[in-house]
C-alpha cells in the first residue's frame, strides 16, 4: 500500500468504481503489514484468514455507496473486544482470551463494511504514554525506531503513520489516542465522552475512557466518527443526541471563529521548538481569518495528580474481575482460593498496572478517601469549569498535544512521574470530558509535533471544519516518515 | 444487674422483576445453574450495566409502603470485594444516596403498639451462588447474581427477640402486599442479618454488637437472638467481654457458632460507579407508583372489621398473605356471606393447604366455587355435612359446585310433599318409638330422624325432618 492509498474515501471511489478489489486491497495490506510491521511491532494479533474471506464476501456482494468503509482494511486497538479474535489488552492476565461478543465500535465498522485486519498493540491495559508498558512488545515510533510511538494507543498510531493501515481505532483516557497521533504526525480524534459507546472497551477508568480514531487526515475522521458515534443502549452513558453528518462542514471557511491559547499551555516544560510550532499555527489560523487570544486555565497544574488518583481508582476497581476464576491466565500450582486470587494477579498484571491498582486502592480506603478521591473528583469539576468559562467567549482552544516530541524507548520507564507529565497537555481534557483533535503541526528536528485542538461538548463538528481548515492551509499531514519503509 | 437489649435488623428483600437489576438476563428460581446469564452477569471484560428502571419503580413502592422518604437525586456506589460468586468483584449498590430513608414498621407486643425505624432502603445486585460438593470442587451458580434487592435497614429500636419477630411479620406482610416481592424466607427472597447487643440499664453508648447469619425462618431469628442475648448478658456478668463477631445459627444444637472475629470495619471502598448515570427521581415517578401501590394489609384489615363484622384476630389471619386476602375479598364479590367466606379460608381452606403443604395457587378452588358453595349451604340446597364433600371436590377440580350436586344427586330433600309420606311410613313402622317419645323419652326423635335419614340416603334436610316428625308424631 503506498501512501496516497491511505485516503479512506480514495479508496472507497476506487473500490466502488472497480478500479480495486476488496480482496487485492485485503492482500495488499496483509503483504504490506507483513514487510513493515517486522520494524514497527504494532500488531498483536492478525485477522488475515477470516478478514479475506469477508473481503471476498464484500466484492461477491458488490461495493455499496453509502457503506463508506466497505471493503477498507481498519485496525483495533486491542483493549477493544472482537468476538472470535484474541483480545488481550497487552496483559499477560488475557493472553489468552477469546471474547464472545463485539464490542459496539467494531459491529458498528463491519455494518459500515469494514475489514478487521488484526489487533494492535498498546501499553498494558492502556496504562502508559509509550507502549512500553505492553507485557508482548514495544512498538516503534514510525519515524523513528529508536523512539516510542507514544500510548497508550502506540500500535494504532504507529500502524497507520507507518502506511499499513488507513484507519486504527484507539481509546482515550488521559490523551492515549492524542499523544500517538502527535509522535507519528497524523489525526487522532478523542470524542466526548458519552459520544461513542464504551460497550466492549476492557475499561481502565470508566468514566475518562472514549473510544476514537487514528487517521491520515481530517476527513477520515469525520467519517470515522459519523459510523461509531450515537446512542447505545447497552451503554447508558452515552448521550441520546442525533448524530451528525461529521464532514458536512469540512472545507468550510473558519472566517471569524474565536479561537483561545491557554497561556499554561505553553508555559513551564514545554520545549521552545515546539511552543514555536504552536505560535505558528495560531499564525495560520489567523491568516484563516479566525481571532487567536491567549485566555488562562488556571487549574491545569491540579489535573495530573487529580487524573492519576481518579483514573487510578476506578481501574483498582475495574480490574479486580481479573482473578484467575473465569477467563484469561491462571497461575499454576495453587494452594487454595486466596492462592488463584493473590497468584494469578501477581503474575498476571505488569508492574506499571500494579502500581496504579496499588495507587488507586489507597486513595479509596477507608480514611483517606476525602483526602485523595473526593479531593481529586472536586479538582475534576474545577478544571471542567475553566473549560466552561473559556468557551463562554471562544469557539475552540488551541495547545501543543505534548511538552515535547517522541522520546526515546527506555528513557523514561524508570521515572514514572515524568512519564506522567508527559500528558498534562492531554489530561485535563478528559477529566472535562471534551472532544479534542491533534493534527500535525510540522516537524522539530525531523519529528511530527501535534497541534491539539480542544471544542465544546458533543462539538466535534467544529473541531474537524477547523482542523481540516488548517491541514488544508498547510498541508503538514503530507509528510510521511523517512523510516518505515527502509 | 439488669440489662436493655439493642438489636438492629437488615433485611435484603428480592424484587420480582422479569430481568436483572443491571443486565436484560431472566430471573428466574430453581432454573438449571448457569442458564439465565450472559456476558454481563460473568462480569466478562468490556461490558457494562445498565439501570432496571423498573426494579428501582419497585423499590420505590417499597419504600412508600413503608412510609420512607424517596431520595430525588440518587447515585450507585460500588462495594468492592473479591468473591468467587461476585463475578466483578464489586457489587453495584446505593451507599452514598439510598432508595429511600426514615421509613417505619408499626409492631403490637404485649397489646402496646410501637414504631421501628426503617433508618434506609436501598436498590443493589445480589451475588451468585457458591456450592460446595463432595467431589472437591466448589461450584459457582451466576442465575442468581444481578437479581435487584432492595436491602432494608432497621433503626436500632428493637429491644427483644419477640419484637424482631413481629417486626419481620409485619415488614413480611407490608412488602408481600405491594406485590413487589414474593418474601419468601425459604426461597431466599427474603433474608435477614441481626446485629444484637446488651448494655447494663443506664449507660449512655451501646454494647459491642454480634451479627447472626444463617436465619431461615423468623422462629429462628427469634431463636438466634434469645440465645445470643442471654450469651452476652451471662458473658458480662462473669467479667467478661463481649468481642465484636459474626456467628452463624444451629437450628439443631439451638445455638450460636462463631464464624469469624471482626477486627474493626470491612473497607469496601465504596465510590460513585462510573458506569451508570446519576438518577433522578422526579415527583411524577413516584406518583406513578404511589398511584399503583396495592391497599395495605393494616387498612384491609379494619376495612373487614368494619364493613363486614369480621372479628379483629379473623380479619389478621385472614391478611397474612395478599393471596389469602385477595381470595376473600374476591369469595364476597362473587356472593358469600363474609363471616361465612372466613369461616372456610380459616377453617377448611387452611387445613387442606396446611396438611397438604401447598398454597392457594396449587389448588383448583376459586373465589366463584367457594361462593357458590356458601350459597348452597344457605340456601339449603346442601347440608353443612354434604358440602364437606362437595368441598373435597372443589379444592381439586375446577368444577362448578351447583353443577356437581346435581350431577351427583347430593341436592336436599327439603319438599314437605315428599318427605311426609317417607316419615309417617317410619312411624308406621316404629310403634314403640312413638310410646317412647310419649313417654318423656326424648331420645326416640334422634331414633326416627335417624331412620328417615337412612331412608332418605342422608340427603333429608334435617331442619325440615324435625319439624314434620314433630307435626306428625303429635297426630298419632
Amino acid at each position: 500500500m503506498s501512501y496516497d492509498n491511505l485516503d479512506i474515501t480514495k479508496l472507497h471511489d476506487q473500490l466502488q468504481s472497480g478500479k480495486l478489489t476488496a480482496a487485492a486491497l485485503t492482500a495488499q495490506t496483509f503483504a504490506d503489514i507483513k514487510r513493515i510491521d517486522p520494524e514497527i511491532d504494532a500488531f498483536l494479533t492478525l485477522n488475515e484468514a477470516a478478514a479475506k474471506k469477508a473481503a471476498a464476501a464484500q466484492d461477491d456482494a458488490g461495493i455499496e455507496a453509502d457503506k463508506p468503509f466497505a471493503g477498507v482494511p481498519v485496525g483495533i486497538k486491542d483493549n477493544i473486544v472482537t468476538k472470535g479474535l484474541k483480545t488481550t489488552a497487552a496483559s499477560k492476565i488475557l493472553n489468552n482470551f477469546v471474547p464472545v461478543y463485539d464490542a459496539t465500535v467494531v459491529e458498528k465498522l463491519q455494518a459500515a463494511g469494514a475489514i478487521i485486519a488484526g489487533k494492535l498493540n498498546l501499553d498494558e491495559f492502556a496504562m502508559g504514554s509509550s507502549t512500553e508498558n505492553s507485557a508482548f512488545k514495544t512498538t516503534k515510533n514510525a519515524w523513528d525506531h529508536t523512539k516510542v510511538p507514544g500510548g497508550s494507543s502506540g500500535g494504532s498510531a504507529a500502524a497507520v503513520a507507518s502506511g499499513q493501515l488507513p484507519m486504527a481505532l484507539g481509546t482515550d483516557t488521559g490523551g492515549s489516542i492524542r499523544q500517538p497521533a502527535a509522535f507519528n504526525g497524523i489525526v487522532g480524534l478523542k470524542p466526548t465522552y458519552g459520544r461513542v459507546s464504551r460497550w466492549g472497551v476492557i475499561a481502565f477508568a470508566s468514566s475518562l475512557d472514549v473510544v476514537g480514531s487514528l487517521t491520515h487526515t481530517v476527513r477520515d475522521a469525520a467519517l470515522t466518527l459519523n459510523v461509531i458515534a450515537g446512542h447505545d443502549k447497552k451503554d447508558a452513558t452515552t448521550a441520546d443526541l442525533a448524530v451528525p453528518d461529521y464532514t458536512a462542514k469540512l472545507g468550510q471557511s473558519i472566517q471569524g471563529m474565536k479561537i483561545a491559547l491557554p497561556e499554561e499551555y505553553l508555559g513551564e516544560g514545554v520545549d521552545p521548538a515546539v511552543a514555536e510550532q504552536i505560535k505558528q499555527a495560531a499564525e495560520q489560523f489567523r491568516s484563516l481569518g479566525a481571532t487567536v487570544e491567549t485566555v488562562s486555565l488556571p487549574h491545569t497544574k491540579y489535573a495530573v495528580p487529580a487524573y492519576y488518583i481518579i483514573a487510578s481508582s476506578e481501574a483498582s476497581s475495574n480490574l479486580q474481575r481479573f482473578d484467575g476464576i473465569r477467563y484469561g491466565f491462571r497461575a499454576k500450582d495453587v494452594k487454595n482460593l486466596e492462592d488463584v486470587y493473590v497468584r494469578s494477579r501477581s503474575e498476571g498484571f505488569g508492574p506499571e498496572v500494579k502500581r496504579r491498582i496499588m495507587l488507586g486502592t489507597f486513595s479509596l480506603s477507608a480514611g483517606f478517601y476525602d483526602a485523595y478521591f473526593k479531593k481529586a473528583a472536586q479538582v475534576r469539576t474545577l478544571i471542567a469549569q475553566d473549560f466552561d468559562k473559556v468557551f463562554e467567549d471562544y469557539d475552540f482552544i488551541i495547545g501543543p498535544t505534548t511538552p515535547t516530541t517522541a522520546f526515546k524507548i527506555g528513557a523514561k520507564v524508570t521515572d514514572p512521574l515524568t512519564m506522567y507529565m508527559n500528558d498534562i497537555l492531554t489530561i485535563p481534557v478528559n477529566l472535562a470530558g471534551l472532544p479534542a483533535l491533534s493534527i500535525p503541526a510540522g516537524l522539530v528536528d525531523g519529528m511530527p509535533v501535534g497541534l491539539q485542538l480542544i471544542g465544546k461538548q458533543f462539538d466535534e463538528q467544529t473541531l474537524l471544519q477547523a482542523a481540516d481548515a488548517f491541514e488544508t492551509a498547510t498541508g503538514y499531514q503530507d509528510a510521511i516518515p523517512g523510516g518505515a519503509n527502509e | 444487674m439488669n440489662f436493655e437489649t439493642t438489636i438492629g435488623l437488615e433485611v435484603h428483600v428480592e424484587l420480582k422483576t422479569k430481568s436483572k437489576m443491571y443486565s436484560p438476563t431472566a430471573v428466574s428460581y430453581g432454573a438449571e445453574p448457569n442458564v439465565n446469564t450472559n456476558v454481563i452477569d460473568w462480569g466478562f471484560p468490556g461490558t457494562l450495566p445498565t439501570i432496571n428502571r423498573g426494579a428501582y419503580s419497585y423499590g420505590i413502592m417499597v419504600a412508600l409502603a413503608l412510609h420512607a422518604d424517596i431520595t430525588r437525586h440518587t447515585h450507585f456506589d460500588r462495594k468492592n470485594y473479591f468473591y468467587p460468586d461476585n463475578p466483578k468483584a464489586y457489587q453495584i449498590t446505593q451507599s452514598e444516596t439510598p432508595l429511600a430513608t426514615n421509613g417505619y414498621v408499626e409492631i403490637e407486643v404485649d397489646g402496646k403498639k410501637k414504631k421501628i425505624g426503617i433508618h434506609e432502603l436501598h436498590v443493589e445486585e445480589d451475588a451468585g451462588k457458591n456450592s460446595h460438593e463432595d467431589d472437591g470442587y466448589s461450584y459457582v451458580d451466576l442465575n442468581r447474581q444481578g437479581t435487584p434487592l432492595v436491602e432494608i435497614v432497621s433503626e436500632p429500636d428493637i429491644a427483644s427477640p419477640e419484637e424482631a419477630y413481629q417486626y419481620l411479620e409485619q415488614l413480611r406482610q407490608i412488602v408481600q402486599f405491594t406485590g413487589a416481592s414474593d418474601v419468601k424466607m425459604e426461597e431466599g427472597s427474603m433474608r435477614v442479618d441481626t446485629n444484637l447487643s446488651v448494655r447494663p440499664i443506664g449507660q449512655d453508648g451501646f454494647g459491642t454488637k454480634t451479627e447472626i447469619k444463617n436465619l431461615n425462618s423468623f422462629n429462628h431469628v427469634r431463636d438466634g437472638l434469645a440465645y445470643e442475648q442471654k450469651r452476652q448478658i451471662q458473658l458480662l456478668m462473669a467479667g467478661g467481654e463481649v468481642r465484636q463477631e459474626t456467628r452463624r445459627w444451629d437450628p439443631a444444637k439451638k445455638e450460636t457458632i462463631l464464624m469469624r472475629v471482626k477486627e474493626g470495619a470491612d473497607d469496601y471502598r465504596y465510590f460513585p460507579e462510573p458506569d451508570l448515570p446519576p438518577v433522578f427521581v422526579s415527583q411524577q415517578w413516584i406518583d406513578e407508583v404511589q398511584a399503583k401501590l396495592p391497599e395495605a394489609p393494616a387498612k384491609r384489615r379494619a376495612r373487614y372489621v368494619t364493613d363486614w363484622g369480621i372479628p379483629e384476630y379473623d380479619a389478621g389471619v385472614l391478611t397474612l398473605t395478599m393471596e389469602m386476602a385477595n381470595f376473600f375479598e374476591a369469595t364476597v364479590a362473587a356472593g358469600a356471606d363474609p363471616k361465612q367466606a372466613s369461616n372456610w379460608l380459616m377453617g377448611e381452606v387452611s387445613g387442606y393447604l396446611n396438611a397438604e403443604h401447598l398454597e392457594l395457587k396449587d389448588v383448583a378452588l376459586t373465589p366463584a366455587h367457594l361462593a357458590g358453595m356458601i350459597n348452597l349451604i344457605d340456601d339449603g340446597t346442601i347440608s353443612s355435612k354434604i358440602a364437606k364433600k362437595v368441598f373435597q371436590e372443589i379444592i381439586k377440580e375446577d368444577v362448578d359446585p351447583k353443577a356437581w350436586v346435581e350431577e351427583k344427586g347430593m341436592v336436599q330433600l327439603s319438599d314437605p310433599a315428599k318427605l311426609t309420606p317417607i316419615v309417617n311410613d317410619i312411624l308406621d313402622n316404629n310403634a314403640q318409638s312413638i310410646d317412647d317419645f310419649k313417654n318423656g323419652k326424648s331420645r326416640a326423635i334422634g331414633f326416627l330422624v335417624g331412620q328417615i335419614m337412612k331412608q332418605t340416603h342422608g340427603k333429608a334436610n334435617p331442619k325440615v325432618v324435625n319439624s314434620i316428625l314433630m307435626t306428625e308424631i303429635k297426630k298419632r
